[in-house]
This record gives C-alpha cells, sequence and structure tokens, in this order.
C-alpha cells in the first residue's frame, strides 16, 4: 500500500459487504485563499526563475561567443515571444523576492496574525506589480532614450 | 501524493431536489453532498429548499430541520450545538468551519455543504477521521514528567501559563487539518496543522518535562516540515486559533537546538 490512509477507503454497507469509500471534494469546492494562493504562485515563480536562468546563460553564452550568435539571440529576445518571456521572468523576479522576504519574517515568527499575513500578502502583489512597471518603464525610456 | 481531481468512484453528481412547501416565504437552497455505502452509486449533490422563518439562525439548525421535516436519511454528526465538541465541522461554502457556529446568512445565494474535504467518506457529511486521531495518539498529547509529583499541584507562573492561551482552546474539530492542501497530498505523514498544535501546546507546558524528546520525534521530513505555511488552517479556525504559528514556534526551537 503506498498511501496508508486507503486503508480508510474501505468501508462497508449495512450488510456488511466492504464497499470502496468516495475521497471527499477537495480543490473542487475549497474557496482559495490569497495566502493559499500566494503559496502555489511562490512555486510556479521559482520554477520560472529556473527557466529564466536559462535564457540569461543563453543570452551570456551568445554574448561570449561570436557576434552572429548574439544577434540572433538578441532578435529572439526583442520578438514579441522574447519580450513577454522576459516579462514573465521579471515579475516572477520581484513576486518571487517579496514573497521569500515573507517567508524569512515568518521563519522569524514575525507576520503570523490573521490581519499582517493578509495584508503582506496586498504588499507582495503591489510590490511585484510596481517593481515590475518600474524596472520595464525605464528598460523603454533606456531604449527611446 | 498530489491528486488534483478525484477518483473515478468519487465524482459528485447531481442529485435529487427537495421543494419548500408552497406559501413559504424566505427560501433558501440548502445543496448538500450525499454518498451511501448501500447504493452502489457515485456521490451527488441533493437540493433541498428550506424555509428560513421555519429555522433558527445557524447552518447547523438548516440541518437539524432537513433530517426532522424533510430527509431523515441526511446524516451527519453534531452534538453540542454551541462550538465546543467540534463534531459538526464540515466545508460550508467553500470554508471548514462548525455549523453550529456558522450563521446561515453569512452565505450568500446557495449554502453548498460538504464533508470536511480529503478525506474517506463514512456516510454523507461524516469523514473517516481515524488517521487523524491516530496521529494525535502519536504525539502522545498528556503530560510527561520525570520528577516525582510533589504534594499538591504542579504549580506554574501566570506568565508559564499564558504561554498556552490559544492552545488549550483547540477542539479537534480538524477544520485546519482537512483545510491544508499539504495534508490533502500527504496527510498519510505529515501530521497536520491539529496534531502539531497540539504537540506544541506540550512542548509550551512549564511542567512537561519531555520537550527534547518531543522536539526529537517531530524533527521528520513530513511529520512537521510539510508544512510550507500555506496558512488555510490560519484563515480557517472556527475558534480563532492560530496552528500555523504554533507549527512555526516548533520549527524555530528545531532550529535553536541545532545552532
Amino acid at each position: 500500500m503506498e498511501d496508508m490512509r486507503d486503508a480508510m477507503l474501505v468501508g462497508r454497507d449495512s450488510e456488511g459487504k466492504t464497499v470502496l469509500r468516495p475521497t471527499s471534494p477537495h480543490l473542487q469546492i475549497y474557496r482559495w485563499k490569497i495566502t493559499m494562493l500566494q503559496s502555489i504562485l511562490h512555486r510556479v515563480s521559482g520554477s520560472a526563475l529556473a527557466a529564466g536562468a536559462l535564457v540569461l546563460v543563453t543570452w551570456l553564452a551568445a554574448a561570449a561567443s561570436a557576434p552572429s550568435v548574439f544577434a540572433q539571440v538578441q532578435w529572439w529576445i526583442a520578438s514579441p515571444i522574447g519580450l513577454l518571456v522576459l516579462f514573465g521572468f521579471s515579475l516572477s523576479l520581484f513576486y518571487h523576492m517579496a514573497s521569500g522576504l515573507r517567508h524569512l519574517a515568518w521563519d522569524a515568527l514575525w507576520g503570523f496574525e490573521k490581519p499582517q499575513f493578509n495584508a503582506t500578502s496586498a504588499w507582495i502583489f503591489a510590490f511585484a506589480f510596481v517593481a515590475t512597471a518600474f524596472v520595464w518603464g525605464v528598460g523603454f525610456f533606456l531604449v527611446q532614450g | 501524493m498530489v491528486e488534483l481531481s478525484l477518483p473515478a468512484n468519487s465524482k459528485v453528481g447531481r442529485g435529487k431536489t427537495y421543494k419548500a412547501a408552497p406559501g413559504a416565504k424566505r427560501v433558501k437552497n440548502f445543496k448538500i453532498y450525499r454518498w451511501s455505502p448501500d447504493d452502489g452509486n457515485n456521490p451527488r449533490m441533493d437540493t433541498y429548499e428550506v424555509d428560513l422563518d421555519k429555522v433558527g439562525p445557524m447552518v447547523l439548525d438548516a440541518l437539524i430541520h432537513i433530517k426532522n421535516e424533510i430527509d431523515p436519511t441526511l446524516t451527519f454528526r453534531r452534538s453540542c450545538r454551541e462550538g465546543i465538541c467540534g463534531s459538526c465541522a464540515m466545508n460550508i461554502d467553500g470554508d471548514n468551519t462548525l455549523a453550529c457556529l456558522k450563521p446561515t446568512d453569512d452565505v450568500k445565494g446557495e449554502v453548498a455543504i460538504n464533508p470536511l474535504p480529503h478525506m474517506a467518506v463514512v456516510k454523507d457529511l461524516i469523514p473517516d477521521l481515524t488517521q487523524a486521531y491516530a496521529q494525535l495518539r502519536s504525539i502522545e498529547p498528556w503530560m510527561k514528567s520525570d520528577t516525582p509529583p510533589p504534594d499538591g499541584e504542579r504549580l506554574q507562573s501566570k506568565e508559564e501559563r499564558a504561554l498556552l492561551d490559544g492552545m488549550w482552546e483547540c477542539i479537534l474539530c480538524f477544520c485546519c487539518t482537512t483545510s491544508c492542501p499539504s495534508y490533502w497530498w500527504n496527510g498519510d505523514r505529515y501530521l497536520g496543522p491539529a496534531v502539531l498544535l497540539a504537540a506544541y501546546r506540550w512542548i509550551a507546558d512549564s511542567r512537561d518535562e519531555h520537550a527534547g524528546s518531543r522536539l526529537d520525534a517531530l524533527e521528520d521530513p513530513f511529520k512537521l516540515y510539510r508544512c510550507h505555511t500555506i496558512m488555510n488552517c490560519t484563515q480557517t479556525c472556527p475558534k480563532g486559533l492560530n496552528p500555523a504559528k504554533a507549527i512555526a514556534e516548533i520549527k524555530k526551537l528545531q532550529f535553536e537546538r541545532k545552532a
């Protein structure tokens, strides 16, 4: 038996015959909380950062190899899809940073009261969007510059 | 193990609708999870139209009304009807809570009622709590002391006693444990918030002399460290307690011990 809770799924009917019990619904019915959403987003953004790191390494490796290769990678990154990937990378970075800082605060026992973690949840989203917008604003300004 | 969807025998179908008596003025629909071991069918959601003028204010009042007046086969646990026994823990309108403490008026529209999430269903709204109780037993939730007992009571200062506030109030309804996605996926080995709160209640007790061995027993990648601070436990506790904080206190003690 892989999961010992499987034993709980064996029940009996009124005659004493064994029947398979259902598992009660969970994700299907549970009302999402902001903290629950942010917990899964922390993992998603962490995975996105790993993928983004590959993009960064590709870019650096291209810069180190040959001008023609670098131009090709630059073209790819400047394409709409490339920009979208960069945008997701930067948003993930700022989200993961803010969320990670809250994990540090939690490890130090700060911010466990319900009003506190619901407030920090809002701050995390606000920081992620504002910081991303700021970086892209500066980036476009420099390109236009 | 993470399984986002329900197994085939657990998928919930449409059920019957029980109409309110004609002339009922304030009708509210209660959509309730039904499963019986006797008919070989999948679970279904039955709808009961309840005349709110005929029932008390809480969801439990409506459930008792349905069982008494509409459908005696509806099965659920209840006892004290005042939030101290923990029997009527269930998922109401997406949140785990006690039916006796949940005002029906708090729910907008239909009142969807399910058993505590991701548990084996015994019948209708009754989950099998065998695993959760066994896990509670595993942390030995009683005072352990090696020094011989004094003539009178074992005394505590007011400050030492105050450390237990927010923990002794737990009624073990397991609303928190069954709200935790980590417990849904790894409840075979992760102890879950209710049991870890109970564990910290004894670790923090100045009269208990086994904090060290209690921490030893919890130092395990699954028992303790499957808590990923998702916070559903503290968000949902019908008694307003903070299991997430108690778990963080245990993690901190584990860290300080090693440092």
